[in-house]
């Protein structure tokens, strides 16, 4: 055996014993670099009689390319270990939670209120706010509800000493945007209504929100058909339902709308065609346009979709009871 | 309403069975709220007559009752009610008998003597309150005769909830006509006829208030027998309307009222004085009504007076001392018409409710006054025996309300319900409403009768064309035309995007009532003059806020009482500033308390402080508004720690306020832990230019860190402005990423390492220009604060 396979050898087995990358890396400078053992003899092919040189040459030449391609799949030998152990430290359980704060929740009032606006939003209806300290006549007045009407009873108005009160329906924000824009009207009005009543089925405050379209074709046959929509689309089946006559001073015919549960009919929302009386105090020609309105309570509308039992706890705030609708 | 369900077939008898009827009822607008069996259930009671009564040897108040019950031998039995008597009639439960919740009747031994059976009160049998003796039948009822065949227990009572405006159904008779047209047949109402006038007797009377009292019908009954027991087909007819028996003239005039609809009163005649006069009061008037307690009459209540002062206050309650006993011997009966509006007022006045005023204030038919008055006057004859006076009757024909004709155009129809009826349909249907009815050129002409007051313009027609062709059978449409892109509502959407930033900063949302506790006003410092409630729902439910915070910190406690240990709330909604200068904003607010994390395994507890709570805020703000629009001041507000409040400006208006809560509010709210507070008004919140996109450099930026050693009472904010200022417009970043204090410090200096990154636009800078520029913040630095470079 000559000094070349000697080298190549000796090599061959250094590499094959390099335990880590660097290890690897001083072989190969050992042999393969400035002054390695197989860069020497290269170097000193010199010496050799020129009808050798050739020959010597090309063997040295195949021991750098053996020992070059030993050190590299050595490396990647080498460095598929490495990976591997790598991953073998980061092995993680991943069953333990994520770091960092949770996203918290919307109140499920707003959450039935969004849906609610989502719904009548896709067919062309604003949204709009009013005041929720009002006076006698937009609250009353305005809706054809004068002063000792009887359907002021069924009110339980909260009232401030100089006569002005909290609005007892959102139907207050009506008169309101009428009274400012010219028709056709077609306008969601969401908000907080109050009534001078607490007890198991009843707070204080509480959400509608009204609904109303007028312009020169509404009917009653379009009533009933956008409400039916809108019911079986939110409570996302088909629903029975029935439309029974029923009193609103602002709206006439006025019906209640039911719907049938499992116990029965549910009284779900109120709704009519808007009183001409209405339209004449807010400047509207009745004879030149109809309007179609409907009111209906969010809690109510909250407490079937969601399964709540007891209206209270949308007040409470108890955290326990906000966080199931995260 | 409550009432009878065989009560209304006597008038009106449809072949449909009760369940149908009910929702026939409903479906015409007169909502059934409930149905119950009219009777408990009983077995084995029948009608028996004592034939003798003695006294118990052993016992003071029972005694010893023969009863014949129509078998062949008597019964004794042995009964304590006092009003037991020979020759009476009544009810026997035999042994074997059952009362209703009882078991079977036993014969039971009563000191010595041993009973077999029972004599039964009404409350005994399921019928009424009325324990104060046994019933009295009428010696007509046949002996042995089971009760259940007496009062027809196979009955429901149905109560209805009566909307305000069907006034014409408080009654028998008007519901009957609904279920008349519905069914279409004819009513069964029983002929009423006017009672032989056999007395003299009469009163004058004056309508001295016409508008309040257009029609007054009177008369006078002569020696009745008031002391009778009102029969039991009667007090059955009120206890299943809901009706108490009082006396048997005034169940009779609550009879009538159920009846026809029409509110009656009885006085006892002999102790009216001189004339009947319907009139407001002169000066301080007093009256003492049927509940006993004695009223102040005030200006506009409407009184039936007689020459000594007030009997009654009119449509509402009868006078004390005027009242039907059962020792009056003459009564003077009122019929009368109110206008319903006077009423209305007078019963709000002195908060009281009766079924008297519940019916007048929502209209009783002007035209019913004689007919009601001929009725009670039969039944009370009928009844109590007695000689009727002349009928008395004083009209003021001009304040009498009256229906006008209401003229239908066809084309209508269509227009409100979106579908055509039938001509012939729409002429029926009047008809059977009992309108007068005449249809000519595509209009009808229609004349609604005394009853239907409701009824004054042509939606009113179309109303009850729909409700009897029924609202379910209109077809079903969509509504379309008009469709216009309008601008969203800005606040609206703004509230929207703020919630969930707060949401997804860990904020939950709660919502709170917007009235709150005075005292947690006081205490937070309120500063407005705030509306408070005339008539709140409790008094510390009484101040309109002025703020969201009262309501935050109610629910954090609430919480906090529930043992939650980390609270992050908010709330979006209007607060409500000043009084007669009131304004109504839209807030937001929200507070903070425990630890900044959620317990988890790989952080440490540590307590929320001001600057985690400060990212909240800038992560809201920022999203809303240009940061630069945005300045932040330190807050004199009184209910935050004086050296962590901050007053927050956009545009220089003010727009809410953020810090600790003062700790000595902390306290006296029972708070371990600090609480950190926000507030601001939406309206400045939804102001953000839109986007102005500027290009993006292509030229390699430098950056340059130094640490600062300055005084550590100057704020941040003056040293970067300092910065900002002397590093031209080619700085576009500085940051702070160090503050340090302590070791290798200066005491009372702090050390602040701030990154600076420089990039023009249109060249490469060169280090010479940066350095020539970090020499000149360098020296800002050092000339305004005393500021040394940290080496």
């Amino acid at each position: 055996m000559n000094d070349t396979e000697k080298l190549q050898a000796q090599a061959l087995s250094e590499i094959e014993s390099a335990t880590d990358l660097n290890h690897l890396d001083q072989v190969r400078v050992n042999y393969l670099g400035k002054k390695g053992q197989l860069t020497q003899q290269l170097k000193q092919l010199g010496k050799l009689p020129a009808e050798e040189r050739p020959q010597a040459g090309q063997i040295i030449n195949l021991a750098k390319v053996a020992v070059q391609e030993a050190i590299e799949s050595r490396k990647v030998a080498l460095e598929d270990e490495r990976l591997n152990e790598q991953i073998k430290q980061g092995r993680l359980d991943i069953t333990l939670p994520g770091r960092g704060n949770k996203r918290a929740g919307l109140h499920p009032i707003t959450l039935t209120l969004q849906r609610i606006e989502s719904l009548f939003q896709q067919i062309g209806f604003d949204i709009v706010e009013g005041p929720e300290v009002e006076d006698d006549y937009h609250n009353f007045e305005a809706l054809n509800i004068p002063a000792h009407h009887p359907a002021r009873a069924m009110h339980d108005t909260f009232y401030f000493p100089d006569g002005r009160l909290l609005r007892t329906h959102t139907s207050s924000v009506q008169i309101r945007i009428m009274q400012k824009d010219e028709p056709p009207f077609r306008f969601i009005a969401p908000g907080r209504v109050y009534r001078c009543d607490s007890d198991m089925t009843h707070t204080p405050m509480f959400h509608q929100v009204e609904g109303l379209i007028v312009d020169e074709t509404v009917t009653f046959a379009e009533l009933k058909g956008l409400l039916i929509d809108f019911l079986e689309i939110f409570f996302e089946k088909e629903l029975k339902t029935r439309f029974r006559p029923s009193y609103f001073p602002f709206t006439e015919p006025s019906a209640e709308v039911d719907i049938m549960g499992e116990r029965g009919w549910l009284e779900i929302l109120g709704c009519g065609m808007v009183h001409p009386n209405v339209l004449k105090n807010v400047g509207i020609d009745p004879e030149k346009y109809t309007g179609l309105a409907f009111g209906m309570g969010v809690e109510r509308l909250a407490m079937l979709y969601y399964g709540v039992d007891d209206l209270r706890l949308f007040f409470d705030n108890d955290l326990r009871f906000l966080e199931q609708f995260h | 309403m409550k009432f009878s369900e065989k009560w209304l077939r006597e008038f009106v008898n449809p072949s449909i069975d009760s369940e149908t009827l009910i929702h026939q009822l409903t479906m015409a607008g007169l909502e059934v709220d409930g149905v119950a069996p009219a009777c408990l259930e009983f077995d084995g009671l029948v009608v028996a007559e004592v034939k003798s009564v003695s006294k118990h040897p052993d016992a003071n108040k029972l005694h010893i009752c023969q009863v014949d019950s129509g078998e062949k031998d008597l019964v004794t039995i042995v009964c304590g009610a006092a009003n037991v008597r020979k020759g009476m009639r009544t009810v026997l439960a035999k042994v074997g008998a059952t009362l209703p919740g009882k078991p079977k009747l036993e014969a039971v031994s009563l000191k010595g003597v041993t009973s077999y059976g029972m004599l039964c009160s009404a409350s005994e049998i399921g019928l009424g309150e009325d324990s104060d003796g046994i019933i009295e039948l009428s010696t007509d009822e046949p002996i042995g005769k089971l009760l259940k065949d007496v009062i027809d227990i196979n009955d429901n009572i149905i109560e209805i909830s009566l909307t305000p405006n069907r006034g014409d159904c408080l009654s028998i008779s008007g519901i009957a006509r609904e279920v008349a047209v519905f069914n279409h047949i004819d009513l069964t109402t029983p002929k009423i006829e006017a009672v032989d006038v056999s007395s003299k007797a009469s009163r004058q009377v004056k309508l001295s208030a016409e508008k309040g009292c257009p029609r007054y019908v009177g008369r006078v009954i002569e020696n009745v027998n008031a002391n009778v027991k009102t029969p039991i087909w009667l007090s059955e007819k009120l206890r299943r309307s809901g009706i108490r028996s009082i006396n048997v003239i005034v169940d009779i005039s609550n009879f009538v009222m159920l009846e026809l609809g029409q509110p009656m009163h009885a006085f006892d005649n002999d102790r009216l004085k001189g004339d009947i006069e319907v009139r407001y009061p002169k000066n301080s008037e007093k009256i003492k009504l049927l509940d006993e307690l004695e009223h102040q009459i005030k200006p506009d209540t409407l009184l039936i007076a007689d020459n000594t002062g007030p009997l009654a206050m009119a449509g509402l309650m009868g006078g004390f001392d005027s009242a039907v006993t059962p020792e009056s011997k003459n009564i003077f009966l009122e019929s009368a018409f109110f206008t319903p509006e006077i009423i209305i007022g007078e019963a709000r006045q002195y908060g009281m409710h009766t079924d008297s005023s519940h019916r007048f204030e929502r209209g009783v038919d002007p035209e019913l006054q004689k007919i009601a008055i001929e009725r009670a006057s039969g039944l009370i004859i009928q009844i109590c025996g007695g000689q009727a006076g002349p009928v008395i009757e004083k009209i003021s024909e001009e304040n009498i309300p009256r229906n006008d004709q209401v003229i239908l155009r066809k084309s209508q129809i269509k227009r409100v319900l979106g579908i055509d009826l039938d001509e012939q349909f729409v002429t029926d249907t009047f008809i059977k409403l009992g309108m007068e009815c005449n249809y000519n050129n595509n209009q009808w002409v229609v004349v609604p009768p005394s009853h239907r007051f409701d009824i004054k313009i042509e939606v009113d027609l179309i109303e009850e064309l729909a409700r009897i062709y029924s609202y379910d059978a209109i077809s079903v449409a969509t509504p379309s035309n008009h469709l216009k892109i309008r601008t969203p509502n800005r606040n609206h959407q703004s509230v929207k995007h703020i919630r969930e930033i707060l949401v997804n900063s860990d904020y939950q949302e709660v919502i709170t009532y917007s009235f709150v506790d005075p005292n947690l006003h006081k205490l937070l410092n309120n500063v407005y003059k705030n509306l408070v409630l005339a008539n709140p729902i409790a008094p510390e439910l009484s101040d309109m806020r002025t703020s969201l915070l009262p309501g935050l910190l109610n629910s954090l406690q609430y919480n906090i009482k529930r043992q939650q240990e980390r609270v992050r709330l908010f709330e979006t909604g209007l607060v409500f500033k000043g009084n007669e200068d009131l304004k109504q904003e839209d807030h937001v607010g929200g507070l903070v308390y425990g630890n900044v994390y959620e317990k988890q395994w790989d952080k440490q507890d540590i307590l929320c402080d001001f600057y985690d709570f400060k990212c909240d805020i800038e992560t809201i703000l920022y999203s809303m508004i240009e940061s630069e629009r945005i300045v932040f001041k330190a807050s004199q507000s009184e209910m935050l720690h004086p050296g962590q409040a901050v007053d927050v400006l956009i545009d220089g208006n003010e727009t809410g306020y953020f810090g600790q809560l003062h700790p000595k509010i902390c306290s006296s709210l029972d708070l371990s832990n600090n609480v950190y507070l926000f507030e601001f008004k939406v309206e400045y919140l939804n102001k953000k230019d839109v986007v102005k996109y500027q290009p993006i450099s292509r030229f390699p930026s430098i950056k340059r860190d130094i640490a600062v050693l300055i005084d550590e009472t100057i704020p941040l904010a003056e040293v970067t402005s300092s910065v900002k200022n002397d590093a031209t417009n080619l700085l576009t970043n500085l940051e702070l990423f160090d503050v340090y204090q302590g070791e290798g410090i200066e005491k009372g200096k702090k050390s602040l390492a701030l990154g600076l990154t420089f990039q023009a636009t249109s060249s490469t800078l060169k280090d010479e220009e940066v350095e020539t520029i970090m020499g000149s913040v360098i020296d800002g630095l050092h000339n305004k604060f005393g500021a040394k470079l940290r080496e």
